[in-house]
C-alpha cells in the first residue's frame, strides 16, 4: 500500500520536473539568443579630448533633477576626493562623474567619465530575477521601479560598478543609473544632456556601428594619438558607449580583465543543468530508493538476485 | 565518553497524558508542566538567556532603524559591496549548513537506513529553521521586503539565476515544513494526521533532493556573474555551484553533529532513550559521509585551480589565504573525522564538526565579502550590521531550542491510548 502510493507521488512529481523543463528550456532559449541591436544607438568617447570640465555632469544632474551636490560642478578639488583610496564613483545622487588620471610619461592628466555603458547582453538585465530592465531597440537599458525587489543582484553582476541603491529610504528604496535619458531624449531619437553639454566635442552620439567606424578612422589617421583599442567595442560582449584613449585603459581606470564573453555566458553553465537534474533526478533516487528497500519491501525482480542473508 | 547511564531525569511533558492520565493542557505543554513562576524562574537562571537577552535589546531597535530609514542606517550602504553580513552570513552561511533535513531524509526514507532515524527528525528540524531564518534574514536585506513574492506572481525573470533560488526555497521551505509536521501532529494530538505525511514521504524526500541540488549549486552560481570581481581562487565558473553542492553535504552533516551534541549535553533531560542510545554510532555514521564529502570537495577544489590554471596565485598573499582556508576549515576536520570514525571516538568528531560548521560560513564569508572586490578595497562592516547579523542568529537559537524544548523531535512522544484510539 505504502509504496505503491509513493511510486505514484513519485511519478507525478517526476512529470511536473518534466513540464518545469520544457518550461524553463522554452524560456532560457528565448533569453539566451545573442541579440543584436542593429538601430542602437552609442556614444563615443574621446579621453584625449576631454578637460575634465564637468558639463556633463552638470547637464546629468539637471535633466535626472538630481540633489544638488555640496560643491558646485566647476569645483576641481573633487577630483582628488575618494573613498577608501578609489577614485568617484556613481551613487544615487550622481549618474555619471568625471575622474581625473595622471598616467606616467603624459605631461598632461587624462579624464574619464563613467556612467552607464548601454551593454548589448547586459549583465544587470540577466541577473535580475524580475526582469526589471529592458534593452531598448535604442540601445538604453533601463529600469522599472515598479517591480524591483531590492535584492541588488544587478549591482553585483555589473562587471562595470554602475547601478547604485537608494540605501538612504526605507520606503521607496530603488536602483539609479545613467538610463542614456531615454525618457525624455533617446526615444524621440535626441543625444542625451550630457553629450549636448560637452563643449569640447569629446562626446560623439551616433548609431553605434557608425561610432565604431569612426573610432576607427581616428586610430588609423592619428596613429601616434591613440592606442589600437576601442574600449567597449567587445568588451563584455560588446557596449553602446565607447572609448578611445591616448594611454593604455588599465591606466585610466578601465577594467582590462573583463572579458568579451557577455556574463551571461558564465552562469550557462549551471543553467544547463537545471532541466537535467529536473528530468534524470526523478528516476534516478526512485530507482535507488527501490534498490536499497526491496529486501525489506519484498519487491519481487526476475532480473537482479540480490542474496536472502546478511 | 559521557556516561550513558540511566539517571533518567523525569521528562516533563513527554506524551499527552500526565500520570494521573488526564492530558496536558495546553498551557502546561508550552511551559513544560510547570507554573508560570517557575518557568520565569528557571529562564531567569540561565545565564545564555542574559546573553540573548543582551543581544535581543539592542538587536530589535536596530531592527527597527533598519525598517523606519532604510538599510543605510544600520549598514554602511555600499555601492562596491552590495551585499553584506545579511547575506553573506545569513543566507549563502545558513542554507549550506541546512542541508541536513534533506541529506537524512534521503538516508532514512530513500536508501531505508532506518537505523538513523533517531536523529532524523533533528535534522529535518534544523534544515526548516535553517532555511526559515535564511529567509529572514533575507526579508532584513531586500530593499522592498515586502516585494518579496514578486519573482514567484508579479514578474519572471527565468534565466536569472537567482529567480531558481527564489522558487527552490520557497518549495522547499514547505516540503520541509510538511517533513517536521508529524512531530507537530503529535504534539497536538493529532496521531492520526500522520499518515496523510507518510503517504507523501518518498514523493517529498524526493522533490527535496532535486530542490537542493539546484538551490545549493545555484547559490554557488550566483557568485558566477561577477567573474571579474572575486579572486580567481574563490571563483570558478565551471565549478562553482558543485563547490556549493558538495560543501553543502559536509556542512549540513557537520551542523547536525553540532546540533545533537549541543542537545545531548545541555538538554539531556530531554533526549528520548533512542536517541541517547544511538547517538554516539550515528554520529560516528555521519563523520564517515562527511569525511567521505571532503575528499570530493577537496579533487573538485584542486581541478578547479588546475582547470583554470590558477597554480601561481596560490603563491600570493591571497594564495596563503585560500590554504590557511582550505587546510583549516576542510582538511583538519577531514582528518579529524577519519581518525574519530577509525578509532571509534566521537571526541575528535564533535570538534571536527564545530570546525567544519565555522569553515563553510568561513567559505561563504570570503567569497561573498573578503575575496570579493579583492582589487578594490576590504569593507569591514557596520557595526550595527554585525550586532544584528549576530542578534538574528540569537533569535534562531531560541526558537530551535523552544521547538527541541517541546516538541518530540530528540524523543519519542508517548501516545495516549485514549486519543490514537
Ligand atoms: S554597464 Fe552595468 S548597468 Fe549598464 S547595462 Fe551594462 S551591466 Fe547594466
Ligand atoms: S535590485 Fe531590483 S533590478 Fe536589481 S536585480 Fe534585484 S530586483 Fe532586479
Amino acid at each position: 500500500m505504502f509504496t505503491k502510493t509513493s511510486r505514484r507521488t513519485v511519478l507525478k512529481s517526476g512529470l511536473t520536473g518534466a513540464l518545469a523543463t520544457l518550461f524553463m528550456r522554452a524560456k532560457s532559449a528565448e533569453s539566451h539568443s545573442i541579440k543584436k541591436y542593429p538601430d542602437s544607438s552609442g556614444v563615443l568617447v574621446d579621453l584625449t579630448r576631454c578637460v575634465g570640465c564637468r558639463s556633463c555632469e552638470a547637464a546629468c544632474n539637471a535633466e535626472q533633477n538630481l540633489p544638488e551636490p555640496e560643491l558646485p560642478f566647476t569645483d576641481k578639488s573633487v577630483f582628488d576626493e575618494g573613498e577608501h583610496g578609489q577614485k568617484r564613483r556613481t551613487d544615487e545622487t550622481r549618474y555619471t562623474v568625471v575622474n581625473r588620471y595622471e598616467p606616467e610619461g603624459l605631461d598632461h592628466p587624462l579624464f574619464r567619465k563613467v556612467q552607464c555603458n548601454h551593454c548589448q547582453e547586459p549583465a544587470c538585465l540577466s541577473s535580475c530575477f524580475v526582469n526589471a530592465y529592458t534593452k531598448t531597440p535604442e540601445g538604453a537599458v533601463i529600469y522599472d521601479p515598479d517591480i524591483c525587489v531590492g535584492c541588488r543582484t544587478c549591482m553585483i553582476a555589473c562587471p562595470f560598478y554602475i547601478p547604485t541603491f537608494k540605501y538612504s529610504s526605507a520606503f521607496h528604496p530603488r536602483i539609479l543609473k545613467c538610463i542614456f535619458c531615454y525618457d525624455t531624449r533617446l526615444k524621440y531619437g535626441r543625444e542625451p544632456a550630457c553629450v549636448e553639454a560637452c563643449p569640447q566635442d569629446a562626446l560623439l552620439f551616433g548609431s553605434r556601428d557608425t561610432l565604431i567606424k569612426i573610432g576607427r578612422r581616428r586610430i588609423e589617421e592619428k596613429g601616434d594619438r591613440y592606442v589600437d583599442h576601442i574600449y567597449g567595442e567587445y568588451e563584455a560582449g560588446g557596449t553602446s558607449w565607447l572609448y578611445l584613449s591616448s594611454v593604455p585603459f588599465e591606466e585610466v581606470g578601465f577594467n582590462t580583465d573583463i572579458s568579451d564573453e557577455p556574463i551571461l555566458d558564465s552562469v550557462k553553465n549551471f543553467l544547463g543543468i537545471v532541466p537535467m537534474v529536473l528530468t534524470i533526478w526523478p528516476a534516478l533516487f526512485t530507482g535507488f530508493h527501490l534498490l536499497a528497500t526491496r529486501k525489506e519491501k519484498g519487491v519481487e525482480d526476475q532480473n537482479i538476485h540480490v542474496p536472502e542473508d546478511k | 565518553m559521557r556516561t550513558l547511564t540511566s539517571d533518567i531525569v523525569s521528562l516533563p511533558v513527554a506524551g499527552s497524558q500526565k500520570k494521573d492520565g488526564t492530558l496536558w493542557t495546553l498551557k502546561q505543554r508550552l511551559f513544560l508542566g510547570l507554573t508560570t513562576r517557575q518557568y520565569g524562574q528557571q529562564l531567569c537562571r540561565n545565564p545564555v538567556n542574559w546573553v540573548l537577552a543582551l543581544l535581543f535589546a539592542v538587536g530589535f531597535p536596530l531592527l527597527f532603524q533598519r525598517y523606519m530609514y532604510g538599510l543605510g542606517a544600520v549598514t554602511h550602504g555600499s555601492n562596491d559591496y552590495p551585499w553584506g553580513l545579511f547575506l553573506g552570513f545569513g543566507l549563502f552561511g545558513m542554507v549550506p549548513l541546512s542541508a541536513s533535513g534533506c541529506l537524512l531524509g534521503t538516508t532514512v526514507s530513500l536508501f531505508g537506513r532506518e537505523d538513523f532515524h533517531p536523529i532524523e527528525r533533528l535534522a529535518l528540524l534544523n534544515g526548516l529553521l535553517g532555511y526559515f531564518f535564511a529567509v529572514i534574514y533575507l526579508e532584513v536585506d531586500l530593499g522592498m521586503p515586502w516585494r518579496l513574492a514578486y519573482p514567484m506572481f508579479v514578474s519572471f525573470g527565468p534565466a536569472a539565476v537567482l529567480f531558481l533560488v527564489a522558487w527552490h526555497v520557497a518549495t522547499y521551505l514547505s516540503v520541509q515544513l510538511a517533513e517536521v509536521l508529524p512531530a507537530v501532529f503529535e504534539w497536538i494530538d493529532r496521531p492520526g494526521w500522520k499518515m496523510y505525511i507518510k503517504r507523501i514521504t518518498l514523493g517529498l524526500t524526493i522533490a527535496g533532493i532535486i530542490l537542493s541540488t539546484l538551490h545549493q549549486g545555484a547559490l554557488g552560481a550566483l557568485f558566477c556573474y561577477a567573474p571579474s570581481k572575486i579572486h580567481p581562487l574563490w571563483i570558478s565558473t565551471e565549478f562553482q555551484w558543485i563547490h556549493f553542492l558538495v560543501s553543502a553535504i559536509f556542512g549540513g552533516l557537520a551542523m547536525v553533529i553540532v546540533s545533537s551534541t549541543l542537545i545531548n549535553r545541555y538538554m539531556y533531560w530531554r533526549c528520548g532513550e533512542a536517541f541517547r542510545k544511538s547517538l554516539d554510532n550515528l554520529t560516528l555514521g555521519l563523520a564517515k559521509g562527511a569525511s567521505y564529502s571532503m575528499i570530493t570537495y577537496l579533487a573538485i577544489k584542486l581541478v578547479a585551480v588546475a582547470h583554470d590554471n590558477e597554480w601561481e596565485y596560490l603563491l600570493t598573499g591571497w594564495g596563503f589565504y585560500y590554504c590557511l582556508e582550505i587546510g583549516l576549515g576542510v582538511v583538519l576536520p577531514m582528518f579529524l573525522f577519519a581518525k574519530g570514525v577509525r578509532d571509534g571516538k566521537t571526541g575528535p568528531v564533535r570538534i571536527a564538526a564545530f570546525i567544519t560548521v565555522v569553515g563553510i560560513i568561513w567559505n561563504r564569508l570570503n567569497t561573498s565579502l573578503v575575496c570579493f572586490n579583492y582589487q578594490l578595497y576590504q569593507d569591514i562592516p557596520h557595526w550595527k550590521e554585525i550586532w544584528l547579523t549576530v542578534a538574528l542568529y540569537g533569535l534562531y537559537f531560541s526558537v530551535y531550542r523552544f521547538v527541541v524544548y517541546r516538541l518530540p523531535i530528540v524523543f519519542d512522544w508517548d501516545e495516549s491510548p485514549s486519543v490514537a484510539k
